[in-house]
Parts: C-alpha cells; structure tokens; sequence
C-alpha cells in the first residue's frame, strides 16, 4: 500500500500577526511555525496504520512552500514517515486552494497512491477545500472530518464528525482520501533515535513551476484585522484591582452578582 | 444575479440553516432557487423553484450522488453563485461541487461588507476578502453569520430530480448518536468554560469551581473535550452544544469561530486570557488579560465569600 500525507506549516495561532506589504497576507517576521494541528492528525493516523500492517505500507509526506516548511516534512519523517516530497514555492500563498490542491494532484498522479491523509483544513486559510479537490482530482472516494478510522482489507470505516455531536458512519474502497479531526488520535512526539533515523530519510524537491498547471479561480482582495466590537472593555493590571473592576461591572450591568 | 441554495436535511429533518441561506441571498440581492435531497413531505417554506431528490432514493450522506443533483440543478438554473451553508454536509460537498465545475469556492463566508466576501483566517485573528475569478462562484456561509429576517413564508414550486444512479464511492452505514448528557447547558444562566489555555486536566477543577460559586455550569471547548478533560456534553460551539447564559465565563479560550458559533448569543461575555489580542475579546464585553490559573481561584474566593 502506497500512502501519501499532504501537511501544511503554519504560523503559532498564539502569535502576534502583522501584514504584509501588499496587505494581503501575514508578514512571515518573527513569526513561530510548525505543522497544521490538523495534519498531525493525518499523520499519525498514517503511521498508526503502518504500524498495524506490520510496517507494509510506504508513506510519503508532501508539503508545499518555502524552505522552512523542510522543518514539518523532517517532524512527519521523524514520527515515521518513510520519505518527502517538499514541493517548493515561496509565493505558496498566492495560490488558492484549487491551485494547490491541482500541484498535489498533480505530483499524485500516476504514483499509484492508495490512501492519502490530509488535515480537515488548515488553521491560517481554514478553507477546507484542498483535500476534497485533490481527492475529486483524482478520482477517489472521500470523507471528511475524520475523528475515528479503521481498516480491514482494502475497506475504510471512518467516523465522520457532525454538528451537536453526532457521528455519521461511513465505509469506503480504497483508493480512498479522508481528511482528519481533533479527536482523531494523539500525535505523537518523535523521540530521539527516530529523529536521528529521519535525518537520513530521503526528502526530494521538486520545483511548484513543474506541477502548477491551473490558474486560479479566487484571488485575495485584502485583509486586515476583526473590527472590535464597541463597548468591549480591556483590564489589565494587577489581579486584585482587575478583580474589583470587573465585580463592579457585572453587579452593574448583569443580574446574575446581584444576590451574591 | 442567480443563487442556487442547497439546503439540508439530516437525521430525518429539514434543517433550519436554510433560511440563513435565504438570508444570504437576499443581502447579495440575487434571486433564488434551492435544491433539497430531502423529503416531499418535509419542504422549506419558500416562494421559489425547488429542485427535489429524494433521500429515499439518494441517502442522507452520499456525496458522489448528491453531487450529480446540485448539477443538474445548476446546469438548468445556470446560477452566477451556487451557496451551501458551513457545516458538516456544505464542507464536504462544496468542494467536489466546485472541482466538477472547475470553478472557485470561497469557504465560510461570515460577512458582505461594500459586497465583498469575507472570510475569517489565523484562528479569526485576521479578516480577508476573496475575489472570485471565475464566472461562477461556489460559497459556503458560517452558520450563524446570516440571521434570516422575519418568518419565513411560501411554497416552493417543486421540481423532482432523477439522476442516473450508479452507485456513490462512499457508503452510509448510519449515525451514532451524541453521547448521553449530563448537563443541559443549553438552560443554564451562567456558564463558566474552560480552554487549553488551563493547561492540564487537574486545572479544570479550578474553572467547575468559579462555576460553582457562581451557581452555573462547566462548559468546555473542543481541545478541553478531545484531550478527556471534561465529557462531551460541556462541549460549547458548532459541534457541541449552542448556548445563551446570561454571563458566559471564557478561561483561556481563544475564541476560534467554531467555539464562537455556540456561545456568541450569551447576553454577556467575560473572557480571561494571557494574549491581549485573542479573537475572544472580539466578542467579550470585558477582556481580562491575565493568566487562568491566578486569575479564575482569586475570582472563585471573592465570589464564594
Ligand atoms: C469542524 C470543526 C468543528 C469544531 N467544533 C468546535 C466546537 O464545537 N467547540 C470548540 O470549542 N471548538 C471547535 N472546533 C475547534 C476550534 O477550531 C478551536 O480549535 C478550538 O475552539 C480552540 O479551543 P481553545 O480556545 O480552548 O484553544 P486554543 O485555540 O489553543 O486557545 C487557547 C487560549 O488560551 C490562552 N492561554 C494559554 N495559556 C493561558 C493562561 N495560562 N492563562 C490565560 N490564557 C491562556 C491562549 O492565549 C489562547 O488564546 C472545531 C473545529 C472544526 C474544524
């Protein structure tokens, strides 16, 4: 079985975000990365998969971008993929979601991929688009927001997460992609041995010109921060005097203190 | 200008999100059709062309086949934008909507502004607009951004759609049901929840007990859940339960649109995180900027007193 995880790198949610000059995307400066929560999902669900096939399936792990993004594709070969594919592209946030999902299709194409793991969405763009095109592109099967997986001779189970709580349970044949849920699994953290092990994993580059063929079909307008809702208080300080201030606001503008 | 609503319908009902769909419509100014693989039996009111296939025959979740109707449905309305609302059906089959017409999406639109489409990015920390290039537009709404105006009225004008039927890639097998619930915290006049920013589960205590003092209830967002910290059923946002507390208490929650969807009709919102610029105070009317963890025990003693 041939298994390709697709990952993105994405900006600590926790940071400070800037603009950049053209305002229409996130300045990179001082910015932290790491891998897209949801991908870690995908690949851990990949190498628990490997591990219960008894090491049979290859799993190769594929991220579009810059050169930082080679420190995710190092972390997915440390937790047990086998090889990478860094598909390089410094402009990766000009492309839309039909762009990127056409250059994975792209490189997937005709390297006979069974599975392919991919996260519901990323946390920067959050479109949730990728993984279903890439799938339609290729003509799989595919479920979305996975939060159980399971596999028996060639048949996936998965769970897919719905609103208020509910699963829906479906089954598919491979070849099959299904994009991944908190909830899922637990990633786990590479440990020493299987990072040293990773650095000799091989991690192929391949130029984004040599995949891209589509022209996009959306395009930013621009971007800036939420407008703040008027009449929103800050209080910062010391706990005591933020203590006080806000006890005096909810006896004034709530019922709920005023039996207290 | 043409809109082509796809309405939904789950777990034997018509749900309500269509009219948001209505909304929608009507701020973009556009005139309105509206597909349902749904029941006859079961229709949205709406003065309109219903296409209709029905989930006897097509299965409530079989993208393959509920893909076929939206596009002949579009093939005969030849609409300029195709809507799905954000959720658990919109997500999945937006996209294979689009890829079939090789057209764009823009995913989880929460506002118009001057006409434009805006969506969230960076956990709501920033806003964007999406341009469209194509000549058609897929879009899917947030649930919750568009408030349908009024009672909805009208009987649609149904059309039933027959598409050839070979068999979807994906089948349904069925649904399992939330689990059993603890709580209602949907009647609850105050809500205290927790966040990952607590940090670990023992700390949990420390929100149920300003919960307590408080005499509310224990509220959760995903990660909170997920990492088995507090069960489901205190679960707040668009997968959890969808809230309206007279005081809504947010410890180190960062106010992602998901967790936001489930408790943004809380009359007041207090939001206690270490990060100035988390997108909770976008909503909170006080933003205390502070740790949790010394913040929530001090509150708990001055409220238990
Ligand atoms: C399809 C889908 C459905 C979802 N459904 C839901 C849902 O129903 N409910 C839900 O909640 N989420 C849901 N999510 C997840 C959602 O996107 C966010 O991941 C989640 O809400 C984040 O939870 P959080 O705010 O607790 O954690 P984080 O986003 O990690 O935020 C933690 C916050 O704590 C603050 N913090 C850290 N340490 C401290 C400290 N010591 N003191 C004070 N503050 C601190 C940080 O500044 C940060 O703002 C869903 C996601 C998807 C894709």
């Amino acid at each position: 079985m041939k298994i390709l995880v697709c990952i993105k790198q994405v900006p600590d949610m926790e940071s400070r975000f800037k603009l950049n000059s053209e305002g229409t995307w996130y300045d990179e400066a001082d910015l932290a990365f790491r891998m897209n929560e949801y991908d870690e999902y995908a690949v851990e669900q990949a190498v628990q998969l490997k591990e219960r096939l008894a090491g049979e399936p290859e799993i190769t792990v594929l991220s579009l971008g810059p050169d930082r993004v080679v420190e995710a594709l190092k972390k997915a070969l440390a937790m047990g993929a086998d090889r990478a594919v860094h598909v390089k592209d410094d402009k990766y946030y000009q492309k839309d979601p039909w762009q990127v999902a056409s250059v994975i299709a792209g490189h997937a194409a005709g390297q006979g991929y069974d599975l392919v793991f991919t996260g519901m969405q990323s946390q920067d763009r959050g479109s949730a688009q990728v993984g279903v095109t890439v799938a339609e592109l290729l003509g799989f099967g595919c479920a979305t927001t996975l939060v159980g997986f399971a596999y028996e001779a060639g048949v996936i189970t998965a769970k897919r997460e719905l609103e208020g709580g509910s699963k829906g349970v479906v089954k598919l044949k491979l070849p099959a992609l299904v994009t991944c849920q908190l909830g899922l699994n637990t990633p786990r953290y590479p440990t020493l041995p299987n990072i040293m092990k990773a650095k000799k994993k091989e991690i192929l580059v391949q130029p984004v010109s040599e995949l891209l063929k589509e022209a996009e079909v959306t395009g930013t307008g621009g971007m800036y921060p939420p407008a703040k809702r008027g009449g929103g208080i800050v209080i910062e300080g010391e706990v005591n005097d933020q203590l006080d201030k806000l006890m005096g606001i909810l006896k004034e503008k709530t019922t709920v203190l005023r039996a207290a | 200008m043409k809109a082509l609503l796809i309405a939904e319908y789950r777990q034997g009902k018509l749900l309500d999100t269509t009219y948001e769909l209505q909304a929608f419509a009507g701020l973009l100014g556009a005139e309105s059709a509206m597909v349902l693989v749904g029941s006859p039996a079961d229709l949205p009111k709406f003065s309109g062309k219903l296409y209709l296939a029905d989930v006897a025959k097509y299965g409530e979740y079989n993208p393959d086949l509920h893909k076929k109707v939206v596009l002949e449905a579009v093939a005969k309305e030849n609409p300029d934008y195709i809507v799905f609302v954000h959720s658990s059906y919109g997500w999945d089959l937006a996209p294979r909507v689009a890829a079939a017409l090789r057209v764009g999406q823009v995913s989880e639109v929460v506002g118009l502004p001057d006409g434009k489409f805006e969506v969230t990015c960076c956990n709501a920390k920033l806003r964007r607009t999406v341009a469209p290039k194509s000549a058609r537009t897929v879009i899917t709404i947030q649930a919750g951004a568009f408030s349908p105006q009024g009672e909805p009225q009208g009987a649609p004008q149904v059309e039933v759609i027959d598409v050839a039927d070979p068999a979807g890639k994906t089948e349904f097998v069925g649904y399992e049901a939330a689990e059993q619930k603890d709580v209602d915290l949907t009647r609850a006049e105050i809500i205290v929840s927790a966040g990952r920013g607590v940090g670990k589960k023992e700390n949990v205590q420390v929100i149920a007990q300003l919960a307590k003092a408080l005499g509310g209830e224990l509220g959760a967002s995903r990660p909170v859940v997920d990492a088995g910290w507090a069960p489901h059923s205190h679960q707040v946002g668009t997968t959890g339960q969808t809230v309206s507390p007279k005081l809504y208490v947010a410890c180190g929650i960062s106010g992602a649109i998901q967790h936001l969807a489930g408790m943004k009709k809380a009359d007041f919102v207090v939001a206690i995180n270490k990060d100035k610029d988390a997108p909770i105070g976008e909503i909170a009317d006080v933003l205390i900027v502070a740790d949790v963890m010394q913040f929530v025990p001090a509150m708990t003693a001055r409220c238990a007193r």
